[in-house]
C-alpha cells in the first residue's frame, strides 16, 4: 500500500526524487527550495539515496555540472529558484539544444528588484522560450507525482528534453499537507534505468555541443521546436500510464466545473485549489462559473485549451507574473494568441495577482468573477489588472 | 474546518507546533495544513504561525484571516501583537500564562471562550527547557477535541526522539491542567 | 577546404547535434586560413616546447631530432608561436 503521511511538501519532493534511481544531482540552496536540497543531500549523505551529490558554487555551476552529468548518461536533478534560475538562464537553451533529459524542481519565487522572496511566477516566465518542458503542480501530491514522471518525460526517445516542474514556493513548498508515496515497486517498474542515446566516454569519442553557424543553426532550432512540440504525444502517454498504476490522472488542461459555464477563470499552479472553493461558492448562488487549469505550459497545449474554453462567453486569465510594456500578463498574451483565429471565442480580460507573495484568497476570485459578470463584455474585452494594487 | 493561528517569537517553535499537528491529525486520517507566516525567520521576533483541519480536503492555501483558535505561546507578545485581530467572537483563545482565563480576557478586552495554562511553568519542570510549544499542543487539543492526545504519540517520537516522552507528558499536563471560561 | 558533408535538412540532424564520428574535426584544415607561416630556425631554439604548448590548433610536433614544426594542414598562421618564443626562433612568414 502506497504510504499517506504528513509531511512538508519542499521534503516531500525531496524523498520522490529519491525514489527515482537518480545518479546525481546539483543543487544549490536558495529559498523557498532550500528544504530540497537539504533533505536530497541528507537522504544521499545517510546512504538511503545512492547518488553523487555534488555540492556547486553557484546556480550556474549546479545547472553546468548536471548538463556534464547528464552528457555521460546519468540521471540526474537539480532544483532552484528565482534569482538562481535567473542565473542558469544562460545554460537552459544549452541543455535542451543539446537534448538533455535533466529535471529540475523551480520554487517559483518573485525575481529582484525589489528583494522578494516569496511566491509569484516571474522566475519561470522568463524561461519560456529556452526549450524546456514546463509543468505547474497545485498541491504536494501532485509535486510529488510531476517530479517522477518528469524523469520518464525527459528520458523517453521520442523527447529527449529537459523538464521542470514548476512548485509555488513557500505556498506548497513550506506546506505540510497530506502526501501519498508511491510504492518504490511500482516507480522503478515505472522509470526503468535511463538508456541515453549518446554518452561521454572516452572508449566511444562523441562531440556535443559542436559548433553551427547560419549553414545549420536554423535546421537545428526547428528540430528543437519539432521535439518539444512532438513531446506532448509522450506526455499524455506518461499521464496515462500513471494513471493505470497509481490512479491519479492529469491532463495538460484541467477543468473544475467548466462544463457549460459562462465566465470562465483560468489559474496556474497552487492558486487552482484556492480557486475551486470560490467557484463553489459561485455556484451555490446560482452563478453559471468554471474553472480551467493550465497545467502544461511548454509544449502549449492549444487543442485542449480551445476545447476547454469555446463555450464560455467570458474568459478571466490571472497571472502571477508581469510582462512590463507589453499585452499584460504572460498567460494572457499566450491565451489571447492561440484564441486568435477562433470563430467562437469568449472575451477576456487579464488579471494580475499574488506578486511578491500577496496573498490570493477566495474572496479575490469571487471578487473579479462578481465584476465580471456584472460589467458588459466590451467593456471587460482586453482589460489587464492589477488586482487589488493600491491606489490613490 | 478548524482554522489556528499561533502567536510565538521565531525561535519558540511556532512552525515545529504546526507541522507536529498536522503530521499527528494527517496520520490520524484527518486532513491538514501547517504552515509558517511565509518570510524570512529571525530569533525572537514575533512570528506566526498556521493548522487547518478538516475531515475532508483542505482546498484554500491563503492565509488565515478568522481563525476558530489562537494559541499565543508568549504572554509577553500580548499587548504587543493584536493576538485576537479577526478571531470569531465564538472563538476561543488560549494563552501560555500562570494568569486565569478572566484575567486574560479582561486585559485582551475578549469576551469568548478563553483557556490559560501556565505551559512555560510545566515545560520548564517536565523538560527542564522554558520552550512551551509541545506542551501547548496539549492545551489546544482539549480546547478543539477532534483527536486523542495519543494521537500525537508517534509524530512527537519521531521528532525529539528520546527526549519525546518528556515533552508528550508535558503536553499531558497542559491538557489536564488548563483553566477554561466561557 | 574539404567539401561539407554535413546533413541537408532538419530532419537529419542528429538528436542534440551529436557528433557520432570521433575526430572529425581533422577533416577540416584551418591552414586554408593561413596568410602568414611559421618558420623555425633550429640554430636559436632551445627545444623549450613552449611553441608546442600554445599552438592553439595543437598542430606543432616534435621531431625525432627534439626540434619542433607545424602541420600545415592546420596552422593557420596565428603567430601565437612566435610570439611566445622567447629565443625568437621562430619567425613569422608571408604567404605566397
Ligand atoms: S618556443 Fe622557440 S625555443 Fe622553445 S621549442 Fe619552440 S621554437 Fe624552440
Ligand atoms: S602560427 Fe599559430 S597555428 Fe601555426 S603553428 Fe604557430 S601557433 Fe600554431
Amino acid at each position: 500500500m502506497a504510504k499517506r503521511a504528513g509531511m512538508e511538501v519542499a521534503m516531500a519532493v525531496a524523498e520522490a526524487v529519491g525514489q527515482c534511481n537518480i545518479d546525481m544531482a546539483a543543487v544549490y540552496p536558495i529559498t523557498p527550495q532550500s528544504h530540497i536540497a537539504e533533505h536530497l543531500s541528507e537522504l544521499i549523505a545517510d546512504g538511503k539515496v545512492d547518488a553523487e551529490f555534488v555540492t556547486v558554487e553557484s546556480e550556474h555551476s549546479a545547472m553546468s555540472a548536471v548538463i556534464g552529468a547528464s552528457g555521460t548518461g546519468a540521471r540526474v536533478y537539480t532544483a532552484t529558484s528565482s534569482q538562481g534560475l535567473m542565473l542558469m538562464h544562460e545554460l537552459l537553451p544549452i541543455a535542451s539544444a543539446m537534448r538533455l533529459p535533466i529535471v529540475m524542481g523551480i520554487a517559483n519565487r518573485a525575481v529582484s528588484g525589489p528583494l522578494n522572496i516569496l511566491n509569484d511566477h516571474s522566475d519561470i516566465m522568463p524561461q519560456r522560450d529556452s526549450g524546456w518542458i514546463s509543468i505547474f503542480v497545485e498541491n504536494g501530491q501532485e509535486a510529488i507525482d510531476l517530479s517522477i514522471q518528469a524523469f520518464k518525460i525527459a528520458e523517453h526517445k521520442d523527447v529527449l528534453l529537459p523538464v521542470c516542474i514548476n512548485i509555488d514556493g513557500f505556498q506548497l513548498t513550506h506546506m505540510v499537507e497530506p502526501v501519498e508515496f508511491p510504492e518504490q515497486e511500482l516507480v522503478d517498474k515505472f522509470l526503468p534505468p535511463r538508456e541515453p542515446y549518446a554518452t561521454l566516454h572516452p572508449g566511444k569519442p562523441v562531440t556535443m555541443g559542436a559548433f553551427a553557424m547560419s549553414d545549420y543553426y536554423p535546421e537545428m532550432m526547428k528540430a528543437k521546436n519539432e521535439a518539444i512540440k512532438n513531446s506532448k504525444k509522450t506526455i499524455l502517454a506518461v499521464w496515462e500510464e500513471w494513471a493505470k498504476i497509481f490512479g491519479r490522472a492529469y491532463k495538460p488542461v484541467e477543468t473544475y466545473k467548466a462544463e457549460g459555464a459562462e465566465i470562465l477563470l483560468l489559474t496556474m499552479g497552487s492558486m487552482g485549489e484556492t480557486a475551486e472553493v470560490a467557484i463553489d461558492e459561485l455556484r451555490a448562488q446560482g452563478k453559471s462559473v468554471g474553472l480551467v487549469k493550465l497545467r502544461l505550459w511548454r509544449p502549449f497545449p492549444f487543442e485542449e485549451l480551445k476545447e476547454a474554453v469555446k463555450e464560455a462567453k467570458k474568459l478571466i486569465v490571472i497571472d502571477r507574473a508581469v510582462s512590463f510594456g507589453g499585452p499584460g500578463g504572460p498567460v494572457f498574451s499566450e491565451i489571447k494568441s492561440a484564441l486568435y483565429h477562433e470563430e467562437a471565442r469568449p472575451m477576456i480580460c487579464n488579471y494580475i495577482i499574488g506578486l511578491g507573495g500577496r496573498d490570493v484568497a477566495v474572496t479575490d476570485f469571487t471578487g473579479m468573477i462578481t465584476r465580471v459578470l456584472r460589467e458588459d463584455s466590451k467593456k471587460i474585452a482586453d482589460t489587464c489588472e492589477f488586482w487589488g494594487v493600491r491606489e490613490r | 474546518m478548524i482554522e489556528v493561528r499561533w502567536h510565538g517569537r521565531g525561535g519558540q517553535g511556532a512552525v515545529t507546533s504546526v507541522e507536529l499537528l498536522a503530521v499527528a491529525a494527517i496520520s490520524a486520517g484527518k486532513y491538514a495544513q501547517g504552515f509558517p507566516s511565509f518570510g524570512p525567520e529571525r530569533r525572537g521576533a514575533p512570528v506566526a504561525a498556521f493548522s487547518r483541519i478538516d475531515d475532508k480536503k483542505i482546498k484554500v492555501r491563503s492565509g488565515i484571516y478568522q481563525p476558530d483558535v489562537v494559541v499565543v505561546l508568549d504572554s509577553s507578545l500580548v499587548g504587543m501583537v493584536n493576538v485576537t485581530e479577526g478571531l470569531k467572537p465564538n472563538g476561543i483563545l488560549i494563552v501560555n500564562t500562570p494568569k486565569s482565563p478572566e484575567e486574560m480576557k479582561k486585559e485582551l478586552n475578549f469576551s469568548g471562550t478563553t483557556a490559560t495554562v501556565d505551559a512555560t511553568g510545566i515545560a520548564r519542570k517536565e523538560m527542564g527547557v522554558p520552550i512551551a510549544n509541545t506542551t501547548m499542543i496539549g492545551a489546544l487539543l482539549k480546547m478543539i477535541g477532534i483527536m486523542d492526545l495519543d494521537a500525537m504519540k508517534e509524530s512527537v517520537e519521531h521528532r525529539f526522539g528520546r527526549i519525546a516522552q518528556k515533552n508528550l507528558t508535558a503536553m499531558k499536563r497542559a491538557y489536564e491542567e488548563i483553566k477554561i471560561s466561557n | 577546404m574539404t567539401k561539407k558533408k554535413g546533413p541537408d535538412t532538419w530532419q537529419e540532424i542528429t538528436t542534440g547535434c551529436v557528433v557520432f564520428q570521433p575526430g572529425s574535426a581533422s577533416e577540416y584544415h584551418t591552414g586554408s586560413w593561413r596568410a602568414q607561416r611559421p618558420v623555425w630556425n633550429n640554430q636559436k631554439c632551445i627545444k623549450c616546447g613552449i611553441c608546442y604548448i600554445f599552438c592553439p590548433e595543437g598542430c606543432i610536433q616534435q621531431s625525432e631530432d627534439g626540434f619542433f614544426q607545424a602541420n600545415m594542414d592546420y596552422c593557420k598562421g596565428c603567430g601565437i608561436c612566435a610570439h611566445e618564443c622567447w629565443p625568437r626562433a621562430i619567425a613569422m612568414t608571408e604567404e605566397g
